[in-house]
């Protein structure tokens, strides 16, 4: 009705696709995990993501998105498609290698090279800007 | 109802504060027929009253999921069908003891958490069948259902939820399946009451802590319901207060609006702030310290805005309102002499002609002691509005330092910079693809940053090596700054010869020396220290300061050479007065030539104000100069952005596909936005304003002015002419090094104006205070007329010295004082940090 357009090009529907890791949401919060969800599936990522998740959960998910081989450690070829994925691949490969490395030096606790849930939790738990951040409006 | 539909409802008013929001209008909306969708309890509550029987049945058919109901049930078989079959007013109390039953088993049935998913959700689904029946029984309108419409708007919060649970059970109870009702009144002994209490604490916390698991949602949902069953029939024994409940529901509402309200209030604020999607947009492009100058200067606009309102409000208008008009004086009016350019655009541009002889200026204000049927004081207002604005820049610039240490000393926690730049820089809430563009450029940025930063530190120094240049660098600035500074005193003693001989004997260059001389060193003495401190390899920010403080020690060479041609133009005037004084009282004489003896008082002849002869003003002179320096530096500013900028860029842009070299990545390719010259050139330029406002009140207004033009135009120039810098690094979070300058610079302006004020008499013909010995005589002049006597006894007291001399003394020591505390706050902070670093460090020892 009217001029409001509802049948949007594969174009038009890129422009409003902004957020670097919607594929990722879309399969972690996907019962089949191939980024299929039902409603269920759907409520449950609207809810973590919401305000009043707390922050233990809304950690759980997010080293879940971040980690990309879903292999439960964010190793350093995760953290390098992160940054990629983050800066649109301004960085060069030298600049990427420095931020993984230092995020594997800063973070890892045990010490084995990778990022357990334990070692993101205790990061990411005193991050300021997390709950507000990782958080969508309805 | 749809099942669909109404789980939907249910799940998201449970776990999302805001969909909560949905009310019976909501539903209304959406369904097409108003829902009586409950919360769980109360849905499960009227499904445990009136059917239970149905459920009953039910349950005992899936012993294995429902296995602690199914006990208790058994266990109180025989006691319910015979409650059921009696349906007498004790059914009420024994129902009690079947919950509480059923509670302990619901007890053990919650340690079954273990049970598949899959019975669950039959569990949930047949739960939400029941409740579709459960709906539409109630739906025959039954009493109590007013109330519970009203609840059903309220926000379902943790802590309200489970208030208006118990209140909605007890009302329920009250109002719901008419066999219950009677039975319901009857007294609880306290023991039971205690124990009720207890198990519905342990519902709560379980409910509470069911958020925070990270289960599927069907698990969570039918995890809950079977929780919530229990916990509503824990709560349908005991009685409650149902007074206060309409109280309770208005409460919530207004709390739910005023949390929105202040939700959108905060949003209000932040889009009230100017300019504010310019700033961020280039920050996302060009990094925080390019920022870093824009957000300065949009503080700057801010003072003087201020500055304008003082000046404006206090001086300008009650003068054009109350003040005698344009021509009734000989000192508003242009003289004969100037009358036939007074109106055209090289005069006006220049300030002279009508623009001089109005509010702009000094000289046009009368000096009357009252003005005006509300008899504004004027004079008194010009002086206190000239200290005014002074004081007013001293404090601000004084209180933003202050604040900005204060964050500064707060410190932040860089232990895990990069992981956060990775993990939290992304922000979920972006839906617009140019916001996401300038997202995606400002994290592109953050990073370049911290990687600077980083490298930095892991560069390796070689000492000395680094000392020795570095004290080479030094030398040579210095070198450069004294050589310039000897030359800039050396040409102003020339042209100080030249003016006493006459200009008339010299040509065009050594009129305009030095100006020339000025403008010269302006353009090549900076780029001289940006090679300079090539040698001194230093960390980028630090590199700025210098950059900015050496450029700021040359600018000072050229306040001196204008403070000192100031200076020789005003003892030029006071010199011209004494011999117009001597003119006029010939030309009054010569007006009278003849027709009246001299000792007798006669009519004074009318004679038009712009034949009087004028004495000379060097105060509006003064003012002119300041505000044609101001509009000339803001020309050659536009102008310099215009064609060192925009058609720099143009050029490269389209000629390079006819050139010989590529000009995009050699000589000259687009333009780095030039920090340290456009801070100097926004200090500096206050500083003009604030040495010339004191005489020329429309100074402010041209500021304003210009300030809101120039963030337009170097917004604009920044994201279309220039590129970001090779590397982008952090701005210190502060800009405290650029309010100390400012601070340097304010203090550097007052001097001029309160030596003048001091020590140079007014002059006689024109401005507020003519006919007084020193501008500062106003204020006795006021204390004498307008205050009690006894005031004046008072000020002279307070101004003797015996007093003066001890509270000064007693000011500094408390400065000392106040320093000596600073000091030791911060030691101890700082030993407050390390502890915390070393406690962390231990931490993550241990973990290993």
């Amino acid at each position: 009705m009217g001029n409001k357009q509802t049948i949007f090009t594969p174009e038009q529907l890129d422009a409003y696709q902004d957020n670097p890791f919607r594929q990722r949401i879309a399969e972690v919060f996907s019962e089949s995990g191939d980024g299929n969800m039902t409603l269920d599936d759907f409520l449950d990522m609207f809810s973590v993501l919401s305000e009043m998740a707390p922050r233990d959960l809304k950690a759980y998910y997010a080293f879940k998105i971040y980690d990309f081989n879903n292999d439960d450690y964010i190793c350093k070829s995760d953290l390098e498609k992160t940054v990629n994925k983050l800066t649109r691949n301004e960085l060069t490969p030298e600049e990427v290698s420095l931020a993984c490395e230092k995020v594997i030096y800063e973070a890892d606790l045990d010490n084995d090279g990778k990022l357990s849930l334990e070692d993101f939790q205790h990061m990411i738990i005193r991050a300021p800007d997390f709950l507000s951040t990782f958080h969508i409006r309805i | 109802m749809a099942v669909l539909e109404l789980s939907l409802l249910r799940y998201v008013k449970l776990f999302s504060k805001d969909l909560a929001l949905i009310n019976d209008d909501t539903m209304l909306h959406f369904f097409g027929k108003r829902i009586e969708v409950n919360n769980e309890e109360d849905s499960a509550a009227e499904n445990q009253e009136n059917d239970r029987g149905v459920d009953k049945e039910r349950k005992r058919a899936k012993p294995r999921t429902r296995r602690g109901h199914g006990r208790g049930r058994a266990r109180h078989g025989g006691e319910e069908d015979g409650d059921d079959e009696d349906g007498t007013r004790r059914a009420g109390q024994r129902r009690q003891r079947n919950r509480r039953g059923r509670g302990r088993a619901g007890n053990e049935g919650s340690d079954s958490e273990g049970d598949p998913t899959k019975a669950r959700k039959n569990q949930a689904n047949q739960k939400s069948k029941e409740d579709d029946e459960q709906e539409e029984d109630e739906k025959g309108g039954k009493s109590g259902k007013g109330k519970n419409e009203k609840k059903q708007d309220k926000k379902v919060d943790k802590k309200g939820k489970k208030e208006k649970a118990n209140k909605k059970k007890k009302d329920k109870k009250k109002s719901g399946s008419g066999s219950g009702s009677d039975s319901e009144e009857e007294p609880i002994t306290e023991e039971e009451l205690a124990k009720l209490k207890e198990e519905v604490e342990e519902k709560k916390k379980l409910i509470a802590t069911l958020r925070n698991k990270p289960w599927k949602m069907k698990k969570k949902l039918s995890v809950l319901k079977y929780e919530a069953q229990l916990f509503v029939e824990k709560f349908e024994g005991a009685l409650g207060k149902g007074k206060g409940k309409k109280f309770y529901a208005y409460k919530v509402m207004m709390t739910k609006k005023w949390m929105k309200f202040q939700r959108d209030f905060e949003n209000f604020k932040t889009a009230c702030i100017p300019w504010e999607m310019k700033i961020k947009e280039i920050e996302s492009h060009f990094g925080s310290s390019v920022a870093s100058y824009f957000i300065f200067l949009r503080w700057m606009y801010g003072i003087n805005m201020i500055l304008f309102g003082l000046t404006f409000g206090l001086v300008m208008i009650p003068e054009a309102l109350m003040g005698k008009p344009y021509g009734s004086l000989p000192r508003k009016t242009v003289p004969r002499a100037e009358e036939a350019t007074a109106m055209n655009f090289a005069t006006l541009w220049d300030f002279s002609g009508f623009a001089q002889y109005s509010v702009l200026f000094y000289g046009y204000y009368n000096n009357q002691r009252t003005i005006g049927w509300l008899k504004f004081r004027m004079p008194l207002s010009y002086f206190l509005v000239g200290v005014g604005t002074i004081g007013y820049s001293f404090m601000i610039v004084i209180r933003t330092m202050a604040r900005n240490a204060n964050e500064e000393g707060g410190g932040d926690d860089t232990s895990f910079n990069f992981s956060w730049k990775m993990f939290t820089s992304w922000d979920y809430l972006i839906g617009n693809p140019e916001t996401a563009d300038n997202k995606f450029a400002s994290i592109t940025t953050s990073f370049k940053e911290a990687i600077v930063e980083e490298q930095e530190s892991r560069k390796e120094e070689n000492i000395h090596l680094t000392r020795f240049l570095r004290v080479l660098a030094n030398f040579l600035a210095l070198c450069t700054l004294a050589g310039s500074g000897y030359l800039i005193f050396f040409v102003v003693r020339r042209s100080q010869k030249f003016a006493l001989e006459g200009l008339e004997n010299y040509g065009w260059w050594e009129r305009n020396e030095v100006n020339m001389v000025m403008s010269l060193l302006g353009m090549f003495c900076p780029t001289l220290f940006d090679v300079i401190s090539s040698l001194e390899n230093y960390h980028p920010r630090i590199a700025l300061r210098w950059q900015l403080g050496r450029i700021f020690a040359l600018f000072l060479g050229n306040l001196y050479t204008f403070i000192i041609a100031l200076m020789d133009e005003i003892n030029l005037k006071l010199e011209e007065e004494k011999i117009v004084k001597y003119n006029m009282t010939i030309w009054e004489a010569s007006l009278y030539n003849g027709t009246i003896p001299e000792n007798s008082t006669a009519p004074p002849i009318q004679v038009d104000p712009a034949d009087v002869p004028r004495g000379p003003c060097w105060e509006t002179m003064v003012g002119q100069e300041f505000v044609r320096l101001t509009v000339s530096d803001t020309m050659t500013t536009y102008i310099t952005i215009l064609i060192g900028d925009f058609l720099r860029a143009v050029f490269v842009r389209f000629f390079n596909y006819c050139w010989c070299w590529d000009l995009e990545y050699g000589f000259p390719s687009y333009s780095e936005f030039d920090i340290s010259g456009n801070v100097l050139g926004l200090i500096f330029n206050q500083g003009m304003i604030w040495m010339g406002s004191f005489y020329a009140p429309c100074l402010p207004a041209i500021n304003v002015f210009r300030l809101h033009t120039s963030m337009y135009l170097q917004c604009w120039a920044v994201m279309c002419c220039n590129v970001p810098q090779e590397r982008v690094f952090k701005a210190s979070r502060s800009n405290n090094f650029y309010m100390a300058m400012l601070l340097f610079i304010l203090f550097l302006s007052t001097l001029p104006a309160v030596y003048t004020i001091v020590s140079i008499p007014p002059s006689f013909d024109c401005g507020p205070f003519s006919g007084k010995t020193r501008m500062f005589e106003v204020i006795s002049e006021t204390l004498e007329h307008d205050f009690p006597s006894w005031f004046g006894k008072v000020f002279g007291y307070a101004s003797n010295p015996g007093l003066i001399l001890p509270f000064i003394l007693l000011m500094v020591l408390s400065i000392y004082y106040l320093n000596a505390t600073s000091k030791s706050y911060k030691e101890a902070n700082l030993e407050l940090k390390k502890k915390l670093q070393s406690m962390r460090q231990k931490k993550k020892e241990i973990v290993k």
